[in-house]
């Protein structure tokens, strides 16, 4: 089969990661669209990859996932901390520098 | 042939159906659950794709470590649903145009650009080690054995960040009052 169905299928999971980022208003809904996008680029990458016949894309995959690992850690973190301050984690409600 | 691209179709339908019900759904536990199932199917195209490997360790990092995290903290937080806050009205119509302007970009592009008649393997056609532990780990720690370990501090950094952004202020105070309380207020044994 084509690998163009892949890239297509990527490009659409994609596509709703970036309209989760737009148009939710809940922080962790956002995290979890920033997730899917990342998934739709890993799986780009593990098309390729078996398309040419080689595994430095699948490596690429494997420090997208620990990146993510860290970055969801790091950014749940930072959820928790604000909504100890705010009482909220709606985006529209943290829109002050000032804590 | 024909069963690869119906495989690949089925999936890809409970796929897109899955993150489209991610998006809409109004409560952030169920956004959370298709999320794993999404993430799921992604696994499986992992697994026709040559990469059992990376199959595994998307169920178990992905759908297991990170989606439990997510989980715990919705229901830590309570943030199930929130209240709706509309500030800017056209914003949402906005999204949509945008995403979809962003959508038909890349696949124009592809299709343009990109060699369509780029075929991929069969599935019964697998070489057997290609993507197997081995062969990743073989080029892991010869090829790709800096990126490594620059991975692994930053797994380091994003441990002591978190732990360091969670950590409550008042129990600091309180341990720093306890080093420095006078040993002649020690409660009675």
């Amino acid at each position: 089969m084509p690998v163009s169905y892949y890239i297509v299928l990527s490009a659409v999971l994609f596509t709703l990661g970036a309209l989760g980022v737009l148009i939710r208003r809940n922080a962790l809904v956002i995290f979890m669209s920033v997730e899917l996008m990342l998934n739709a680029a890993n799986l780009a990458f593990v098309a390729f990859s078996q398309l040419y016949g080689t595994l430095n894309g699948q490596i690429f995959v494997f420090f997208v996932m620990t990146v993510a690992a860290a970055e969801v850690a790091v950014g749940l973190a930072l959820i928790v901390a604000i909504f100890r301050t705010k009482h909220s984690i709606n985006v529209d409600e943290i829109s002050s520098l000032k804590g | 042939m024909t069963a690869d691209i119906l495989l690949f179709l089925i999936l890809a339908v409970v796929s897109i159906a899955s993150a489209l019900a991610m998006l809409f759904s109004r409560n952030a536990i169920y956004s959370a659950l298709f999320l794993i199932l999404n993430f799921g199917t992604i696994s499986v195209f992992y697994l026709l794709l040559g990469a059992p490997f990376l199959a595994m360790v998307q169920v178990t990092v992905y759908a297991g470590a990170i989606m439990v995290l997510f989980l715990f903290v919705i229901m830590l937080l309570g943030a199930e649903q929130l209240r709706s806050t509309q500030t800017i009205p056209w914003q949402q119509p906005l999204a949509f145009l945008l995403g979809a302007i962003l959508l038909a970009e890349t696949v124009y592009l592809f299709f343009t650009i990109g060699d369509q008649g780029a075929a991929l393997p069969s599935i019964t056609a697998l070489v057997s080690d290609f993507g197997s532990p081995t062969a990743i780990g073989e080029l892991l720690f010869n090829q790709y054995l800096l990126p490594f370990e620059v991975t692994s501090v930053l797994l380091l950094v994003a441990m002591v960040g978190a732990i360091v952004l969670t950590k409550s202020e008042k129990k600091a105070g309180d341990l720093r009052a306890a080093i420095e309380r006078p040993l002649g207020n020690l409660p009675p044994e």
